[in-house]
């Protein structure tokens, strides 16, 4: 196990490396600059402000420059938000973004999961039918429509949670964008684990505990619950990203301060440092989430163990 | 069936659990007393360093936590702030400022004329790397400074004792005092960027000589500011907390500001401008601002280079009421000058046409767009750009088929993202006309002319005009008010005779105002400091 972690470690270093790269060649070539704005700098200005942010450089040696301060962990300035550095407004916004996501991943997959299970163990019948029916929904409405809906019905009318992040400093500013993140997810955890289950529940394993007389609930509890969990897992690592980055439009109508509003205003702004050092941050975060998930799948299936 | 109901209720529980957890985390219940102010921000202020600050967000920030030596009344007056009185020599060129007894930054300690030279140097100091570098370029020396030419000693600003301060310009400069208002130009404590370096903004270290300091900042979310005991008119301060809130999305704004959380928003969206109308008659406030929204043509290339006649046929074929009474919609007014109205000391000219019947226009119009070569055969086809949004793509689509109906010409629609669009406008390239918009600075008619002028880095259009600059160059050198008006006045004939430009609407300030926030005046910048506001309590 620890062999196969580091392997798959050291094979993550030349992938990240080509973000690095990638990325910091694209950022660029977006056309547009870090100083365009409606108004304009003069040559002068701008003259002083490329060489301040290291840009009047040749490009190969900003690169290098850049991917050296990047290994000491500092993704340098920002160029738009002068009292904070790069890591300072990723340490600054992620633990929130992490919170909300993390939150938002925990009751999708505990509520869809049990619905899911809830569904399958009643296939074709009204309470089946029901459940799915809401997951498509779910699936269906975008986020962009849900939160405002709940924004109005929650915050508006009946006051009981605040419409934006910075009204109050308790804990009630997290249920609207949590809610409204984990409510697609809930959908896809809920279909997900009643297609895997009911798969399970049919295959020949079971039939075979089945006639050695044990009861339907120690068959589930035993035996077919932990199969049918391998597709929640293996979907986890790309809803680990889906959260994590994907909370943009959650954090915009909540003004939660997450990575995601620096993500999408770095690239609006040509603020080159910032969205590199939010790529690269992504980049790597998602590898460990994707390591993690095999380990668990590993650890949950003994076919794969012994390749 | 335990098993199922052991997973419905787990993820309740655990909700309410980390719910509870993460209530310990509570700071105060201030956020209820009535003496707290919640604004809206809509970006997230880039900085509170006043020289590097480049936003009009941070601007708002600091100019509640600082203070220059001149500032604005609630109306918008230009008042002395930190300067208690100033003298300005003969020859227009040596301003000698006095600053009031007993002025303290927000740690107590004195502020002093030597902190406004300090402020100033880093300003323009190139390795400052400011954005508003330039602001004060007319004082002596500063461009060369900035241009790395000369050291910052040499600049032309020098504290004759704690209490006075000398600024020297190049020539005479009528908006000098206006200038200084500016954040830019507001002094930082050389002491505390000395000890704190780059962490100086940071709240911990953060100082301020203005009516609030900075008590916290959650980056990206909201910037608490509390009443300053030192500021010099603190008395005078009514509210004792403040809250900037960011809140990017605009309909965030209303929703927060209609669950209470909000007493001022920072805009309106246009999708809900009616709507506020009815839910909130009393409380939206609509005023005239100092800003022209325009479509550019590019005077470098065919078809618009030396066609006066075809810029001219474009510009009078936009039916202007149209667009403001059905486009945009929120109480916009036409433009049929290039200065907005609401500048001091000055009466913008307008078109030669615009007391023309909008008929007339079009058939006086379509002459010129025939006298330029162009007829229904031979059809002008043109290419307009705008940063893609709602707002501008809805009047993009109106003028196109304005221009479609009187002139025939076949426009192609292009949205671009913003920073694209200001690459394209800024090479000249590709660009036939282009959508921008300009806001004044100042209360002064040159913010806006200024800029037209050949080689002005805000001149987008490419429009280089001899007669024009040498106008605003005449302007420029008059000590006498009323010549230097006369100058300005005619200069903008030029401009509007010569059409590089289609002013197309002046725009408005749009804010929802609770009921309980007072003192709040409109004005042409659009500035509301929290000093001169008050809060009632309207809840019983």
């Amino acid at each position: 196990m620890l062999r196969y972690t580091l392997g798959r470690l050291l094979g993550a270093i030349p992938t990240v490396l080509l973000v690095i790269a990638l990325s910091f060649v694209l950022v660029r070539a977006a056309p547009g600059g870090p100083f365009d704005a409606e108004r304009a700098v003069s040559d002068v200005v701008e003259k002083n402000l490329r060489a301040h942010f290291n840009l009047d450089a040749a490009l190969h040696v900003q690169f290098v420059d850049y991917l050296g301060n990047v290994l000491q962990g500092d993704f340098g300035p920002s160029f738009r938000y002068a009292d904070q550095t790069v890591s300072e407004l990723i340490a600054g916004s992620f633990p929130t973004t992490l919170l909300i996501g993390g939150m938002s991943l925990l009751l999708a997959l505990l509520i869809g999961v049990s619905a899911g299970i809830t569904a399958a163990l009643r296939p074709n019948t009204l309470t089946d039918r029901l459940v799915m029916t809401l997951a498509m929904s779910g699936i269906s409405i975008p986020v962009f429509v849900i939160a405002p809906v709940l924004v109005l019905v929650f915050a508006v009318k009946l006051n009981w949670f605040p419409a934006g992040w910075s009204s109050t400093s308790d804990a009630s500013r997290l249920v609207l964008p949590i809610v409204s993140l984990a409510l697609p997810q809930i959908a896809y955890f809920a279909r997900l684990s009643r297609a895997s289950l009911i798969d399970v529940l049919n295959s020949d394993f079971i039939r075979t505990a089945r006639a050695q007389g044990l009861s339907r609930a120690s068959i589930i509890r035993h035996h077919a619950l932990k199969p049918a969990m391998l597709p929640i897992v293996s979907y986890l690592g790309p809803a680990v990203a889906t959260v994590l980055a994907g909370s943009v439009v959650v954090e915009e109508i909540f003004s939660v301060p997450g990575v995601g509003q620096y993500f999408i205003r770095g690239a609006l702004n040509r603020d080159y440092t910032l969205v590199l050092g939010i790529v690269i941050f992504y980049a790597v975060l998602i590898i460990v989430a994707n390591l993690i998930v095999d380990l668990v799948y590993r650890w949950l299936d003994p076919r794969i163990r012994q390749h | 069936m335990k098993l199922n109901r052991y997973f419905l209720a787990a993820p309740f529980a655990l909700l309410v659990l980390v719910l509870a957890l993460s209530s310990c985390e509570q700071r105060d219940a201030a956020e209820e007393t009535p003496s707290f102010l919640n604004r809206a921000l809509n970006s997230d202020p880039d900085s509170l360093d006043p020289q590097r600050a480049r936003s009009t967000q941070s601007a708002d920030v600091i100019r509640d936590l600082g203070e220059g030596l001149l500032g604005y009344a609630a109306d918008g007056e230009l008042v002395a702030a930190s300067a208690e009185s100033w003298t300005v020599s003969e020859d227009g060129l040596l301003y000698t400022f006095t600053l009031r007894d007993g002025l303290r930054w927000s740690n107590g300690e004195p502020v002093t004329a030597e902190h406004f030279v300090f402020a100033l140097r880093r300003l323009v100091n190139p390795e400052t790397a400011a954005f508003y570098a330039e602001q004060i370029s007319v004082v002596v020396n500063a461009a060369a400074i900035t241009a790395g030419d000369m050291p910052v000693e040499s600049l032309g600003a020098e504290a004759l004792d704690a209490r006075t301060l000398q600024l020297r310009v190049e020539q005479p400069t009528p908006v000098f005092l206006y200038l200084l208002t500016h954040p830019s130009t507001f002094p930082v404590n050389p002491e505390v960027l000395q000890q704190h370096g780059d962490d100086f903004t940071d709240p911990e270290n953060y100082v301020s000589n203005g009516a609030y300091r900075l008590e916290s900042r959650e980056i990206g979310s909201v910037i608490t500011l509390t009443r300053n005991k030192y500021y010099w008119n603190a008395a005078n301060v009514a509210i004792e907390r403040v809250r900037h809130h960011v809140v990017a999305d605009e309909m965030s704004e209303i929703n927060r500001y209609r669950a209470g959380e909000l007493d001022m928003t920072s805009t309106v969206p246009t999708a809900y401008f009616e709507q506020a109308k009815i839910d909130f008659p009393d409380e939206l406030r609509v005023a005239p601002t100092l800003a022209v929204y325009y479509y550019g043509f590019n005077m470098t290339q065919p078809p618009f280079a030396d066609n006066p006649a075809l810029r001219q046929a474009l510009s009078m074929a936009v039916d202007r009421d149209q667009l403001v009474n059905k486009v945009t919609a929120r109480g916009e007014l036409p433009a049929y000058s290039w200065v907005p109205p609401g500048v001091d000391n000055y009466t913008p000219p307008e078109f030669a046409y615009s007391n023309l019947t909008q008929e007339e226009r079009n058939e006086m119009a379509q002459s010129l767009y025939r006298q330029a070569g162009y007829s229904e055969s031979n059809p002008l086809r043109v290419e307009l750009r705008y940063n893609t949004s709602d707002v501008h793509r809805r009047i993009a689509t109106a003028v196109t088929a304005m221009w479609s109906d009187v002139l025939g010409v076949e426009t192609q629609l292009i949205g671009e993202e913003f920073r694209v669009l200001l690459q394209n406008i800024r090479e000249g390239e590709i660009t036939q006309v282009f959508r921008s918009s300009w806001t004044g600075d100042y209360t002064d008619a040159v913010t806006f002319l200024g800029i037209m002028a050949p080689g002005a880095t805000w001149n987008l259009t490419g429009y280089d005009s001899e007669e024009y600059g040498e106008l605003i160059a005449q302007a420029a050198a008059q000590t006498d008010m009323q010549a230097r008006r006369l100058y300005l006045e005619e200069a903008e004939r030029v401009l509007l005779r010569d059409h590089s430009v289609v002013p197309l609407y002046f725009y408005v300030s749009k804010q929802l105002v609770s009921p309980r926030v007072l003192g709040r005046e409109d004005n042409p910048l659009n500035y509301h400091y929290s000093q001169y506001l008050s809060l009632v309590d309207t809840e019983e």
